[in-house]
């Protein structure tokens, strides 16, 4: 039986949808409004909302306190270096594992999911004196590889779960007709399974660009990204909440315009074979 | 050139071993229907001599060249999936040249065959679709020009009209058996259905448990089934089997007569029996006849105008010319 939904009811759901979605968004756009108050207001109490003296001198002082362009690009190259480098790694396992599957496959998927559930100061140290050794520290080549060993069982995950999705006979048509493996993944494989790839390297540039842990402890300045750069602004002065938020502004507004434009994308990609 | 040796051919998955070693030759240019129940192995016979699946043991010859290892692409076969198998992202033209650019033909040949098979197969009209936008038979067709373009040395066929409509079906039997007409090139057809088998073999391969029953002409094996698996599962509606003193009295264990070979009468005959459910095709009628105290039941072919109805009294008289006799391993006597 469907389910009758009365104009009173609507009214009610669209109201609640709201409200969660505004609790979701709140920090951002009070993060985005205290970063164009001038100090003192930042800090008054009760708070103001929008009857501040507006002003971009805090954007203006943190460009001039540091330089904005530098960390922007370190965060575009590990966030885009590591999506490629995970991309060259997961197709490939994801596609053994959904075609020719064994007996352990199932235990390694886990395996590799259960990975995630270890806390990741657990391997600070060793991955530290690892890192200190091969003179990795504070390098971006270093971060592209541990951010993108972060996020590959992920990667190795949604690709799984998309390529599952795809009837095994159309690539054995290809190996029938005279495709190698690499012709089969690149000229079949992955065109059928675009959408499911391209939700997968959004996602892991959004994991990458906001990944703070490692980004944090790894580097020192040669290879920091944006979420040092906000980091950076929270202790030594004290505490300029002002200022701290134009960071943050100036760090997640990327990826925030980023996640706008492909959210039609990443939506499809989430639920794709979910509903047929 | 297409001829196919199967010597001592072994598969097992894991420990269960689905075709116990198997023989078998495929001339050039027959066409070869494996048939069988499903689960009998013959998808996998059919994948093993594909290359989609490695043998367990036995060697597989193509054309006197043995192919046991090679890869699919390199055995010169070319295959139609049940599900077409088609690709999505590509058009029809993308579809069907897309063995000849992994064989990297140049553009104009690959274009020149793309036009021949898209006119043999009425798919002209079609080219720049995406087979989403296709019925059906348009896929099955499309999969069917991909692989004639190859021009390969045997097309496999695994039950490629069973995702189609009873009268589509008819219509792609009979224009899959006209393109082995024309091509004359060795065609291996895989299916469940015995009609599509005995309307469309040269030779009829059945199997049951990964084990052959039994090869022959469509004919041969109507008329001289070697066991009783052979004798049911051939011809339709299926053999009568009839087992005890009536089998006893021609010295079997178990006799067979099919539905056509009895004659029915309303008041004479060798055996009585009592009209259960009557099926009218128009042209033939059968009867389910209960109570001969032979069988539960009896199925018999009668004219297209029978005025017998449920419960009413009826005489068979089966035609002992046509009469098989089985032992007690329901081997053929």
């Amino acid at each position: 039986m469907a389910r009758t939904v009365t104009p009173a009811r609507k009214t009610i759901n669209t109201a609640a949808a709201w409200s969660v979605a505004l609790l979701l968004f709140f920090p951002i756009l009070w993060t985005v409004l205290t970063s164009f108050k001038p100090e003192a207001q930042a800090v008054a109490s009760p708070p103001i909302f929008l009857d501040f003296d507006w002003t971009l001198k805090n954007y203006e002082d943190v460009q001039n306190q540091r330089d904005y362009f530098r960390f922007f690009w370190n965060s575009v190259i590990i966030a885009l270096g590591s999506t490629a480098l995970g991309l060259v790694i997961a197709v490939p396992a994801a596609w053994s594992m959904a075609f020719v599957p064994g007996r352990r496959t199932r235990d390694l998927l886990m395996w590799m999911l259960s990975t995630k559930m270890m806390p990741a100061v657990g391997v600070l140290v060793p991955i530290y004196l690892i890192f200190r050794n091969l003179g990795l520290l504070d390098s971006r080549i270093g971060l592209v590889v541990v951010l993108m060993l972060m996020n590959l069982p992920i990667m190795i995950w949604m690709l799984y779960t998309y390529f599952k999705e795809i009837p095994v006979e159309i690539l054995e048509a290809a190996r029938m007709d005279g495709a190698d493996l690499r012709s089969e993944i690149l000229y079949v494989l992955a065109p059928i399974a675009m959408p499911g790839i391209a939700s997968t390297v959004l996602l892991n540039i959004i994991l990458a660009w906001n990944e703070s842990f490692w980004t944090i402890n790894l580097t020192v300045s040669d290879a920091a990204p944006l979420t040092k750069f906000i980091a950076s602004f929270s202790s030594p002065q004290g505490l300029f909440y002002a200022k701290l938020s134009a960071a943050s502004t100036m760090a997640i507004a990327p990826i925030l315009i980023m996640g706008w434009f492909s959210q039609k994308q990443l939506v499809r990609g989430l639920t794709f074979g979910a509903v047929k | 050139m297409g001829q196919i040796t199967l010597s001592g051919v072994t598969k097992r998955f894991g420990q269960t071993e689905v075709i116990p070693p198997l023989d078998l030759s495929i001339d050039d240019g027959e066409f070869v229907v494996f048939v069988g129940p499903s689960g009998c192995g013959k998808s996998t016979l059919l994948r093993l001599i594909a290359g989609l699946e490695d043998v367990s043991g036995g060697r597989i010859a193509i054309d006197g060249q043995d192919m046991t290892a090679a890869p699919p692409a390199k055995r010169g076969l070319a295959m139609v999936f049940q599900s077409y198998a088609l690709y999505p992202h590509m058009t029809v033209r993308a579809n069907i040249a897309f063995p000849l650019r992994m064989a990297g033909m140049d553009k104009a040949e690959q274009d020149r065959r793309v036009r021949g098979a898209a006119e043999v197969l009425n798919l002209t009209a079609y080219l720049d679709r995406r087979p989403g936008q296709l019925s059906g038979g348009q896929r099955q067709r499309v999969a069917i020009g991909r692989a004639i373009v190859r021009e390969p040395k045997a097309f496999l066929f695994d039950e490629p009209l069973s995702n189609l409509d009873a009268a589509l079906r008819v219509g792609m039997r009979l224009e899959i058996s006209e393109l082995h007409e024309r091509l004359q090139t060795t065609m291996v057809y895989v299916t469940h259905d015995q009609v599509e088998a005995m309307t469309m073999a040269d030779k009829i391969v059945v199997l049951q448990a990964g084990r052959i029953e039994q090869v022959g002409s469509p004919l041969d094996l109507y008329r001289a089934p070697q066991n009783r698996f052979v004798a049911g599962f051939i011809g339709s509606p299926r053999m009568n089997f009839i087992e005890g003193a009536e089998a006893a009295a021609h010295g079997a264990h178990a006799i067979g007569i099919r539905p056509e070979h009895v004659a029915v009468s309303a008041t004479e005959g060798t055996w009585r029996g009592t009209v259960g459910v009557s099926e009218h095709l128009g042209s033939d009628t059968f009867l389910h006849v209960h109570g001969t105290g032979m069988a539960d039941v009896l199925t018999v072919r009668a004219g297209g105008e029978v005025t017998l109805k449920h419960g009413d009294a009826v005489f068979l008289t089966p035609d002992l010319t046509k009469l098989h006799c089985f032992d007690v391993k329901g081997l053929r006597l």
